[in-house]
């Protein structure tokens, strides 16, 4: 079957994906330099007190979490919309109700004081001591659940499209291909990469609106209590799957403009297919290995949650990133900022893999957990992965509307390699040092890893500073473009 | 010591991935046709895949034959009993004077939000750890091998002054 479909995307279609990525470049800028200022502060650069410092990393973690879901999601639609029939109208809605819960956060934040960190880990939020009242909490936690609803009707509208094409979810992920005796390719890429996605998010926001709401209600009924464990399970549960769908709906970038740059398709496979079923169980049923050291949790859990690591690094090393090699091994590409941007975030997220890996093994976890090692490598897959398919997405629009590269873009990517990965290793380096995240203040010894980390981010700053000046500047002509 | 174990292991893999990435992207320009790029690709990446299941499963198999989880069921073992509440922003310990040489088991709970107790060495790295929680008791068995001054701090978030919480523990010779 020809599965794209013929009409290409409308203009209002493609000004709001537009929308959508400037909304993406602008908030991801700020939360880096929010991102500069605490490692800054660690650094003893910038005298930010702890009560700041905390509102900045409680807006650095939402913000981060928050903004890539949105540009991923951007990606996903753009894409989805070549095979399925996507509305606009919700499109437009998640990004309404993502802007209010963003205006909520922030008065929850700056305006009422609320630091309880993204995880609100209950019951810290009703419990500042004192630093913020209810209504800041409830702002904050309200912000959170709206989003949540915003991305679920996104993923609603998404499901019922893909539905109405291939019948079940079933086959759009190829099981007849995998399982069946149905011969030839599943469907494409894109569509089985969303149907995964629509699955597990479905399932990640269910259990964050539900301890998002439990912890709304103990914040005005005291005597409404949650079990902390069980607390934990349900925001560890969510924070990961929508991570990780952030990273599965941007991937759909490489699935989709590699290919146009090498001439040479990405065809889904047996093995393919197989992969991404396998990841979508994965994805639901390793996040217990955020909870390795939660003594209390059945042991079961903890042992599956370390094997489960392991197992997930294969679909991701094996398939994707080997796909992607080879897609681009003496095939003549050309290299301009899209491709190598996209082949960078390749590398970006299997080289994180490997800490994550290592830090999911539970004898290192003991002396890592919690330690500048985690941000060390999520940093890694989401700075140089998923900001890099991000950036690569938003020089492929740039392409599109016939924008040349230019050497300051070229100097910038460089730029950003190089600052990316100094400061991810800064960061590992200090983990391996037992410096702990989340600090407003460090140890005199810890503070000269923070100031080679601060010159490092910096450098990634002023390069993203380029990239999104080029997106935002370009936006009035690639808005205005009929077809592109 | 697992830190310098985790940072070594990083360093090579991640090169390693480097490597590969970097020799791919300098033979991208070249143009080959596909089909036969593809046929020794498939070949190759299914050694790569049976590879990475026979260093992984020993490695994973291995690496679980040191567990931290043993106090949590082993009621019966002798210790030396250390009870630790957090709270925000400090910590009670029932005792801060334990021998070296003898398991001691941390007992450890919350009296109000979730905190992360962390036992760090005289030279300040990472040697046990687990979370502090409300209504729950997580226990830790350790033996201090080396005499000296042991620092407890919190490694969960907790508030506006969590990284104000500090204990000390003196470890004297056995």
């Amino acid at each position: 079957m020809n599965d794209a479909i013929q009409n290409p995307l409308t203009l209002a279609a493609r000004r709001s994906v537009l929308a959508y990525m400037a909304t993406a470049a602008v908030v991801l800028l700020l939360m880096m330099v929010f991102g500069l200022l605490m490692r800054m502060t660690e650094g003893q650069l910038l005298p930010i007190g702890p009560d700041r410092f905390y509102q900045i990393m409680t807006v650095h973690g939402a913000g981060m979490v928050g903004i890539t879901a949105l540009g991923s999601a951007a990606i996903m639609w753009y894409f989805l919309s070549q095979y399925v029939k996507l509305s606009t109208g919700i499109f437009l809605a998640n990004l309404a109700l993502f802007l209010i819960g963003v205006v909520m956060i922030l008065a929850g934040v700056f305006l009422g004081g609320f630091a309880g960190a993204w995880t609100f880990l209950f019951p810290l939020p009703a419990m500042s001591m004192g630093l913020w009242g209810k209504g800041a909490a409830a702002l904050f936690l309200g912000g959170l659940l709206l989003i949540g609803t915003g991305f679920l009707l996104f993923y609603l509208d998404a499901a019922r499209a893909i539905l109405a094409r291939y019948g079940n979810f079933a086959n759009a992920l190829g099981w007849p291909q995998l399982f069946g005796r149905v011969e030839g390719y599943g469907p494409p890429p894109t569509v089985v990469a969303s149907t995964m996605v629509i699955i597990v998010d479905t399932l990640g926001i269910v259990a964050g609106a539900s301890i998002l709401t439990m912890s709304l209600i103990n914040l005005y009924v005291p005597s409404f209590r949650i079990d902390p464990l069980l607390a934990k399970n349900l925001i560890y549960f969510f924070g990961h799957v929508f991570i990780n769908a952030v990273i599965y709906k941007a991937v759909i970038a490489v699935y989709e403009i590699l290919p146009r740059y090498t001439n040479r398709p990405w065809k889904a496979n047996r093995v393919f297919l197989a992969a991404w079923t396998v990841s979508t169980v994965l994805v639901i049923i390793i996040y217990p290995h955020h909870l390795l050291m939660d003594y209390a949790m059945p042991q079961w859990m903890l042992l599956m949650g370390q094997i489960i690591s392991y197992l997930n690094g294969l679909p991701v090393l094996v398939v994707t990133a080997y796909g992607a090699l080879m897609i681009v091994y003496r095939s003549g590409i050309r290299w301009d900022m899209a491709s190598g941007l996209l082949f960078l975030s390749m590398f970006g997220w299997t080289g994180g893999v490997v800490p994550a890996i290592v830090d999911g093994t539970i004898v290192i976890n003991q002396v890592m957990h919690n330690t500048l090692w985690v941000p060390g490598h999520f940093h890694f897959y989401l700075l140089l992965g998923v900001v890099s398919m991000f950036f690569g997405f938003m020089y492929y629009l740039l392409k599109s509307g016939q924008a040349a590269d230019t050497g300051l873009d070229r100097a910038s990517l460089w730029l950003y390699l190089l600052g990316a990965l100094g400061f991810v290793f800064s960061f590992l380096y200090s983990g391996k040092e037992s410096v702990p995240r989340r600090y407003a203040v460090h140890l005199p010894e810890w503070v000269p890893y923070d100031r080679i980390a601060s010159v490092f981010v910096a450098l990634v700053v002023a390069a993203v500073l380029v990239f999104v000046a080029r997106f935002l500047l370009s936006l009035p002509r690639l808005g205005a473009a009929r077809h592109a | 010591m697992y830190q310098q174990l985790a940072w070594q292991v990083t360093l090579i893999l991640v090169s390693a991935l480097a490597l590969v990435f970097v020799f791919v992207a300098l033979r991208a320009r070249q143009h080959a046709d596909y089909e036969p790029i593809q046929h020794r690709g498939y070949r190759i990446r299914t050694r790569f895949f049976w590879a990475l299941v026979l260093l992984g499963t020993p490695t994973l198999l291995y690496s679980m034959t040191d567990l931290p989880y043993a106090a949590m069921r082993d009621r019966g073992a002798a210790a030396q009993v250390v009870e630790v509440v957090g709270h925000q922003w400090y910590w009670t310990l029932s005792g801060n004077t334990v021998r070296a040489g003898q398991p001691v088991e941390f007992r450890i709970t919350s009296a109000d939000v979730n905190h992360g107790f962390a036992v760090y060495d005289p030279d300040m790295r990472i040697v046990a750890q687990t979370q502090a929680m409300p209504e729950y008791v997580n226990k830790v068995r350790y033996t201090f091998t080396r005499p000296g001054t042991y620092k407890i701090m919190c490694l969960e978030y907790c508030g506006v002054a969590h990284q104000n919480m500090m204990a000390e523990i003196q470890v004297q010779e056995s």
